[in-house]
């Protein structure tokens, strides 16, 4: 067991009033493991990411649960030893590869300065590493791009430098939140198939946050589904599509355009919008928007049930 | 490169040229603008005026007058003051350039060494105690006027305190020539060099701070925190470098003003006498051509200071040096 998150709660406090972004999440991840995180925007995917990161600066943020890395609980871990897993033993990669480096620093210096933060090694090793790194990402000429900035490469060579940066110490664990989706179609392809293959040779584990059903389908071993703060459904990637049991999540599954058999002439879509976190419903927070609705949705928050396979919706339960 | 130093430098000409074109116009064309009455004085008879007009030349076409004196500034250096008859112009400009200079660059040093210092510190320690206090005393700074405070600077190490163990090596005002007397002139210019600095300090340390935490707020710093980077090494290498931009600026613009003569009132007030003062006087009793060589040496200094400026921000900015 790599990670085991068990309850975590994040919330901000706000203006408005308290804010609670993630809700009782729990969930575990195995060795070289990939878990896909869906959600709408807004769900939690990426709040309950940046936790498990130790990256949640703001001060009016309280971060309540278990979060444990090999068995080590980071919540409250001090800054200093957070960071000493941060870059080492867990990376992540962000959503924007436009803005997500810095533009005054060349890709290798940037790579290289990740390396000699957590491994004591010279600048020329350091650079050696980077170059083994860039090729390794598929960079045509590695050493090459190693001299360049930021603003000189493509959308998708940055995120594959990103990818890169994220490898350099071979980490254990790599949280990617949603990386393909600033990039074009073609491109997206690419980086799955390097997630893919780095999962094989760095044996990292990976959390893939998105809100594409179809990189979670082609990624995924496992699947977790999240709405307004709360794990709705999770299990292996076989259950989940083929027998999905929460509403939302069949309704995100309905709204793919199939690629066989007659074209509908309209895509399903799921009606309403998701509920603003300050002002979410009695019961189950999906109710209003779920086309299976009946009365215990409205008073109670349902749990997730079942073991592998698990959904909290009180009609899965009945059924 | 070459290429872009040489258009640079057509640019500057271009500017000096306007500025000049500009100024001799204000004085020599504007409708009641005549230099010969100035001269001549009130009262004079028109057969004086006309004398003096003739032996001026302002009976000569404009544009011949305006070659005449851009010839007489930058060939042959021999301008002469219409004020004092006799007093050379540009002998007169060389000679205030070191104090200005002295003075603007020892200062500048001091501003933005100390400004830096202090929006690192209050932007890293942003709505503590630390933070609240430094940005207060930057507005004290930016609050007092700098004439004032160059009076009470002086009321407190010229006489007040003088006698005191704190102020006793303070020299009489005055500037001492950097290669007669390095110490003199290091003493002499200390105090003012403070007074002149406090102003800036108190602005370039509020907009450094602001840029630096508006700096924090990007992607790219969340990416250096998920790097197990530690925050002082964010701060430095990924936050402050990119929050430069808007102090180099800054930094373009007065220097280049300064230089140009708005030292004036620290100038005058611990009795330098630099670009400022001189150009203060020449204003007071309309000297035309003292006017316009303190004018076309202070454009200068803008534009080479604007081109100085951006020559920084290719060094701080790799996204500018491709185009």
């Amino acid at each position: 067991m790599i990670l085991s998150v068990r309850d975590l709660r994040v919330s901000f406090r706000t203006n408005d009033g308290l804010v609670r972004a993630i809700d009782g999440v729990s969930f575990d991840l195995e060795e070289s493991e990939i878990l896909g995180v869906v959600g709408e925007s807004g769900s939690g995917k990426t709040v309950s990411l940046l936790a498990v990161m130790g990256l949640i600066t703001d001060p009016n943020a309280d971060i309540e649960g278990s979060i444990r890395y090999k068995g080590r609980e980071l919540v409250g871990l001090p800054a200093r030893e957070l960071r000493r897993l941060r870059g080492n033993e867990i990376a992540m990669i962000f959503q924007d590869p436009m803005t997500a480096l810095t533009p005054v620093y060349t890709i290798g210096w940037q790579i290289a300065e990740q390396i000699r933060a957590h491994r004591n090694i010279s600048k020329s090793k350091a650079m050696d590493r980077v170059e083994e790194l860039l090729a390794e990402v598929n960079f045509p000429n590695p050493h090459e791009a190693m001299s360049r900035y930021p603003h000189q490469l493509s959308g998708g060579m940055r995120q594959r430098a990103v990818i890169a940066m994220a490898l350099s110490c071979n980490p254990a664990l790599l949280v990617a939140d949603e990386p393909t989706t600033a990039l074009d179609v073609t491109v997206q392809a690419g980086i799955l198939d390097l997630v893919r293959k780095l999962r094989a040779t760095h044996k990292s584990a990976v959390v893939f946050i998105t809100h594409d059903m179809g990189v979670v389908s082609e990624l995924a071993d496992r699947v977790m589904v999240m709405y307004a703060g709360r794990v709705v459904e999770r299990g292996s990637r076989a259950e989940l599509f083929s027998d999905p049991r929460h509403p939302y999540t069949r309704a995100l599954l309905g709204s793919i355009p199939p690629l066989t058999g007659e074209k509908p002439r309209r895509l399903p879509a799921i009606p309403g919008s998701p509920p603003s976190l300050l002002r979410l419903p009695q019961g189950c927070a999906f109710g209003p928007r779920c086309p299976v609705h009946y009365e215990p949705c409205a008073t109670g928050k349902p749990d997730l049930e079942g073991d592998t396979h698990a959904a909290a919706c009180f009609r899965v339960a009945q059924a | 490169m070459i290429y872009a130093i040489l258009r640079r430098f057509g640019q500057m000409l271009f500017v000096m040229f306007g500025i000049s074109v500009i100024v001799f116009l204000i004085f020599f064309a504007t409708p009641g603008a005549d230099p010969a009455a100035r001269i001549a004085g009130r009262n004079a008879s028109p057969e004086v005026l006309e004398a003096v007009r003739h032996s001026f030349g302002f009976d000569r076409p404009l544009y011949v007058q305006y070659v005449k004196m851009m010839e007489k500034i930058f060939v042959t250096g021999d301008l002469t003051s219409f004020v004092n008859r006799g007093w050379k112009v540009v002998p007169a400009v060389l000679d205030s350039i070191p104090v200005t200079l002295s003075l603007v660059f020892g200062a500048a040093i001091l501003w933005v060494v100390v400004s830096i210092i202090i929006g690192i510190v209050a932007a890293a320690t942003r709505d503590s105690w630390l933070d609240k206090l430094l940005m207060a005393l930057g507005l004290l700074g930016i609050s007092m006027p700098v004439y004032w405070l160059g009076e009470v600077m002086n009321l407190i190490t010229q006489s007040r305190y003088h006698d005191s163990w704190a102020f006793s090596w303070v020299p009489p005002l005055g500037y001492k020539n950097f290669s007669d007397d390095p110490k003199g002139w290091f003493l002499t210019l200390v105090i003012p060099w403070i007074t002149l600095a406090i102003l800036y300090i108190g602005i370039y340390g509020r907009v450094l701070r602001a840029a630096i935490i508006e700096t924090l707020q990007e992607d790219y710093i969340r990416t250096a925190r998920a790097k197990g980077l530690s925050e002082t090494r964010i701060l430095l290498r990924h936050a402050l470098r990119t929050s430069l931009i808007a102090f180099v600026t800054l930094f373009g613009l007065d220097f280049g003003a300064l230089v140009g003569g708005s030292a004036l009132l620290t100038e005058v007030v611990f009795g330098l006498h630099g670009i400022g003062k001189l150009t203060y006087d020449a204003l007071q009793n309309l000297d035309l051509p003292m006017i316009m060589a303190t004018v076309m040496y202070a454009s200068m200094f803008v534009v080479i200071a604007n081109a100085v400026i951006d020559f920084v921000y290719i060094l701080l900015d790799p996204r500018l040096r491709t185009s």
